[in-house]
């Protein structure tokens, strides 16, 4: 690893021989061929650690989902490289709660079905009991094993997501906008359960949201996708407190205040069209003072912006 | 003087039978909408805001039964003489009634269904649907479907339409819009199909615009685009707003009113200020003091317990299982809607006159209490 010198103990947050738990370099996905070709992630790096949380945040159509199901394997990357370290499994609760629970199987098949295909049960009670506990971990009755999706609100099929990825015990989750359905107590719920979880298991999170506040909460790290770009990257401090980059400036002030006096138009405006910014000419550049804080972009860019004032005169 | 009223939703009380039980999902709703204002409705998952709705839009789903209650529609004069006679329109079928707004109500629960889907449903009616697969034809490309739903209200002929078509996609923040019209919706990425459903529901210019989670697949740049797209749209035509959200944020931002949702029932109602600054119900008490506050790290706080099964009837008030300051009356009937002034209204009986004197939560009270110098801030900056 690049960080080198450093004789302090290992952090913990990192795992033995420093070999991260995930991690994704130059990673390229583009769709159609020939002159429809569109290329939708333009060379992404970053890498989570065991028991961490690492935040995707950035413009809708960006490429965050799309992240995800390379990771887990639904996408076939068109360039660069996935690692992989873990021990155990992979799971993604998906984005869209309702195209992704079969209509016409029960929840408790749904939410069993991973312990069925594993054979990860001895007996029929044991299996039923686990999915029962599941169920009532994300907020849901026991009941609900019985019904169908169709018998569901949104913010409880949302759930029903959640309980299927988490009743396999993965190592690494990959949560696309899972607590978005939900209201404001049940999702405090259910995020101070998968804080919980986590705890207890080191079970370690890819957690995609445009929901902000939860992001900030829930994250150890945070990184900003815009247009395919990875654009910004650091700990969830530097990135809410001392943001770099236009994009994430703009998202940070666009944050809703739950205030109905207090409406501040939002004044920075980033178009990249007009912004006079080229993404494909960037390059990394450690911001000054922020420990694994960086930006992707010129150094003229870099300068500009601010990213290594302590430098300036 | 308020405007006049274009929808109301009366004692709605809808059950869901299947083979093994029945669920009691919607017990008494009532909802006032006027001309030009936006209703925030919020609550529980699973309370019963997107039944609600869907029973407005009449597509309750299979095995829903409206056992009382009406939604009747205020229509502008046109609606008599023009497109066709409305069966069950009210008016002087009902002389008793208070009829202050006019003669022309039509009860869209009772009217003729052929009726209302050619007269009201995506024409002066529309609703983005909380979830945006559900209202997009997998197998056509979103340019023909955008094509489809502007023809079909006659207004745009020939070319014109397809222009349409990319001037409303250019508008909910869809870049290269030419060439996305040749795509199928497994081609977008969430936030793009909620986006495109949001276009389609504008394409008819409705009078009522119905968005049940419109922007939870948004990032906060473009939610913010779509909401000032919505606030400018409803002062240039006047349009009327029912935006089912659990964003509090999106509350704050876009309405005038709100109302809060429990277990198939109004329990709060009020103009925002008064439901953010002045929260009477318990419920609505739980509900904001789990807003994650910018005091970061700690225990984010919920309301403790599940909401009840509707399976059966709850005796009483059916969140005093979970309500720390419940009465001893709660637990035998059902409160009434108290006022609390013209404007504002809770189902608790801690606004009875016999009921002890109740505090709010003090961490919400310091919540208020920060809005408040928030807004003195807010305030001295723009002086
Ligand atoms: N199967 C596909 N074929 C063609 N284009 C695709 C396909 N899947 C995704 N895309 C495109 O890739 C881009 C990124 O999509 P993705 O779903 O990853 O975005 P996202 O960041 O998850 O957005 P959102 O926040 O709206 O969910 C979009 O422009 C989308 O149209
Ligand atoms: N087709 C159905 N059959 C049986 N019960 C149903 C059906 N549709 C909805 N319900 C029940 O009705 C209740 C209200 O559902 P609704 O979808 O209106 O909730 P909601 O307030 O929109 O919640 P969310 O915020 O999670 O979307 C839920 O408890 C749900 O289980
Ligand atoms: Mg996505
Ligand atoms: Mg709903």
């Amino acid at each position: 690893m690049s960080h080198s010198g450093n004789k302090d103990a290992q952090s913990p947050a990192k795992n033995s021989g420093n070999e991260h738990l995930l991690k994704v370099t130059d990673l390229v996905q583009s769709f159609g061929q020939g002159k429809n070709k569109v290329t939708v992630l333009h060379g992404v790096s970053f890498h989570i650690d065991q028991g961490e949380t690492y935040g995707l945040v950035g413009e809708s159509g960006s490429g965050k989902s799309t992240i995800g199901k390379c990771i887990i394997g639904l996408n076939t990357p068109s360039g660069g490289s996935i690692e992989y370290n873990g021990d155990k499994s992979i799971q993604m609760i998906f984005q869209d709660p309702m195209s992704s629970l079969n209509p016409r199987r029960k929840i408790g098949d749904i939410v069993g079905m991973g312990l069925d295909i594993g054979k990860k049960c001895a007996s029929k009670q044991e299996r039923n009991e686990r999915i029962g506990e599941m169920l009532e971990k994300v907020g849901l009755p026991r009941e609900s094993a019985e019904r169908y999706p169709g018998q569901f609100s949104g913010g409880q099929r949302q759930r029903v997501g959640i309980a299927r990825a988490l009743i396999m015990e993965p190592e690494l989750i990959v949560a696309d906008e899972c607590i978005a359905a939900l209201d404001a107590s049940v999702q405090a719920q259910v995020v101070m359960m998968l804080k919980k979880l986590q705890a207890e298991t080191r079970t370690t999170f890819l957690f995609i949201s445009h929901d902000l506040s939860m992001v900030r909460y829930l994250s150890d790290r945070i990184g900003v996708l815009h247009l395919g770009y990875l654009l910004e990257e650091g700990s969830t401090e530097e990135i809410f407190l001392n943001p770099i980059h236009p994009y994430t400036k703009n998202l940070i002030a666009a944050i809703p205040v739950p205030n109905p006096v207090v409406q501040y138009k939002n004044e920075i405006r980033y178009e990249y069209g007009t912004s006079g910014v080229l993404y494909e000419d960037g390059s990394w550049h450690q911001v000054q003072g922020g420990k694994d804080h960086r930006v992707f972009c010129t150094d003229r860019e870099f300068k500009k912006w601010g990213g290594n004032a302590d430098e300036e005169e | 003087m308020e405007n006049r009223k274009i929808l109301e939703i009366k004692d709605l009380d809808i059950s869901f039978h299947s083979t093994t039980e029945t669920v009691h999902a919607i017990r008494g709703v009532d909802l006032t909408l006027r001309q030009g204002e936006t209703i925030a409705l919020v609550g529980e998952s699973g309370s019963g805001k997107s039944v609600t709705m869907k029973a407005v839009m009449g597509i309750l789903p299979e095995g829903a039964v409206i056992n009382k209650g009406s939604v009747i529609y205020y229509g502008p004069d046109d609606l008599k003489n023009g497109s066709g006679a409305a069966p069950g329109k009210i008016g002087n079928a009902a002389p008793g009634e208070e009829q202050s707004d006019g003669d022309n109500g039509v009860d869209l629960l009772k009217a003729d269904k052929e009726w209302v889907r050619r007269n009201m449903r995506g024409r002066r009616i529309a609703m983005v649907f909380q979830d945006p697969m559900t209202s997009l034809n997998p197998t056509m490309t979103i340019g023909g479907q955008l094509s489809l739903a502007i023809s079909s209200h006659g207004e745009e002929k020939g070319y014109r339409i397809k222009e349409r078509a990319v001037e409303l996609l250019r508008e909910v923040g869809i870049t290269e819009p030419e060439r996305r019209m040749k795509q199928y919706p497994h081609e977008f990425s969430g936030g793009m199909r909620q986006r495109i459903v949001i276009a389609m529901a504008l394409s008819c210019n409705p009078e009522i615009l119905i968005c049940d989670e419109p922007t939870t697949a948004l990032d906060v740049t473009i939610q913010d685009r779509i909401l000032e797209l919505i606030v400018s749209l409803q002062q240039k035509l006047s349009l009327s707003v029912i935006f089912i959200t659990h964003n509090l944020g999106v509350v704050a931002k876009v309405a005038d009113k709100v109302c809060v949702m429990y277990a198939g029932k109004v329990v709060e109602k009020g103009t925002v200020i008064d439901v953010f600054y002045d929260p009477r119900h318990p419920y609505t008490w739980g509900l904001l003091s789990a807003i994650p506050g910018t005091g970061l790290k700690g225990d984010l706080y919920s309301i403790p317990g599940t909401p009840p099964y509707l399976s059966k009837d709850p005796v009483g008030d059916a969140f005093a299982p979970r309500n720390p300051y419940a009465l001893a009356i709660d637990f035998k009937a059902e409160p009434p809607m108290f006022r609390i002034s013209d404007t504002h209204y809770a189902a608790t009986w801690l606004l009875d006159e016999r009921a002890p004197k109740v505090k709010r939560p003090a961490e919400l009270e310091e919540h208020i209490k920060e809005m408040r110098k928030e807004v003195a801030e807010y305030v001295a900056l723009r002086e």
